[in-house]
């Protein structure tokens, strides 16, 4: 909190079509304002399903404002290639963090407290209480 | 010793070998997972050989810290970050020698054999690649053979469990009776050692 910058949200999917769609429900639930920079990695570059190292360490640094970057995933290989990278050091920016939490709840919740100018800690706090919403 | 060279036919012999039995293990992995595990590899494979042709690295280090980077960011499923750590973290324990004994390549492949199942969860006996890095690990000692031998069976001792991680464990019960995938592939790899030992580059 206080300089102004805000955190940068990627979403890893296996489909494009699914972190496009998540990134803009959180987008429109997070209502108008400030606008968290959000940024949609899902797929394969050549269309197919899967993740992409290259997509989602594009996506990062698009979204990267200096106050970190939360990174939320969808199972399987979008979460491994995502601890593969950060384990590599370097391609990700600085202060990137893989976030535990629910793929949709979970990205509303951090895209709402990310637009309230709220630091890393609190944005992943918050997408990962979003796990404690039972359903029935 | 080994020498950078004998880590680039490694990998070449592994990116022939999974472009032989890429439809395999694509048929392998339709029943439990999402079949395309043959594709994927050979497409990160392909991609690490391609990149090995431009630069070669001089030391054995060097070649399998390359190769594990390019896996990750080419074979675009699990098997991309895990094959991809386990090479990168051979690599980096192998440091900048530009030639290993066999007993720290042993050593190396152990630490990224630990480093697989970190980043997956995965133990021995969960119907992974674990089951067939694990044995050929400890059989290393007594050679690339036994390391290969130990690697097979332990592919083939995956059959009878149940899956314990990543798609193949929504299927629970029915995913016994078949031979896992991702350990069929690992003894793919763990078997190139002999080719590259013979002076094969696949």
């Amino acid at each position: 909190m206080g300089d102004g910058k805000l955190v940068g949200i990627v979403l890893v999917s296996h489909s494009a079509a699914v972190a496009e769609s998540v990134a803009e429900l959180a987008k429109g639930l997070a209502g108008g304002g400030v606008t968290v920079p959000v940024a949609p990695a899902g797929g394969r570059p050549d269309g197919g399903l899967g993740t992409s190292a290259e997509l989602v360490a594009a996506a990062a640094a698009s979204v990267d404002r200096g106050a970190g970057v939360a990174v939320l995933t969808d199972l399987g290989s979008a979460v491994l290639t995502v601890k593969a990278l950060l384990a590599e050091g370097d391609e990700l920016p600085k202060d990137t963090r893989l976030v535990d939490a629910p793929f949709v709840e979970g990205t509303v919740a951090a895209v709402v407290t990310a637009a309230t100018g709220a630091d890393l800690d609190a944005v992943t706090e918050a997408a990962t209480e979003a796990y404690s919403y039972r359903k029935a | 010793m080994l020498d950078a060279d004998f880590f680039r036919r490694w990998m070449t012999a592994t990116a022939a070998s999974v472009d032989r039995e890429a439809d395999r293990l694509t048929a392998l992995d339709s029943p439990i997972g999402d079949a395309d595990h043959g594709s994927n590899l050979q497409r990160g494979f392909r991609a690490v050989r391609a990149e090995l042709e431009k630069e070669a690295p001089d030391t054995p280090g060097g070649v399998l810290t390359l190769a594990g980077r390019h896996l990750i960011s080419t074979v675009g499923g699990a098997s991309g970050p895990l094959y991809g750590t386990l090479l990168r973290r051979t690599g980096k324990a192998l440091g900048d020698d530009a030639e290993v004994s066999e007993e720290q390549f042993t050593q190396a492949l152990r630490a990224g054999v630990d480093g697989v199942m970190k980043l997956g969860g995965a133990s021995v006996g969960d119907k992974t690649m674990i089951d067939a890095l694990v044995p050929a690990v400890e059989a290393l000692g007594d050679g690339f053979a036994a390391a290969r031998a130990a690697a097979e069976e332990g592919a083939e001792a995956t059959t009878p469990l149940q899956a314990r991680k990543g798609r193949a464990s929504y299927l629970g019960e029915r995913s016994k009776g078949h031979q896992d995938p991702g350990a069929t592939s690992s003894a793919l790899l763990i078997a190139a050692l002999v080719a590259a030992a013979e002076g094969a580059e696949g």
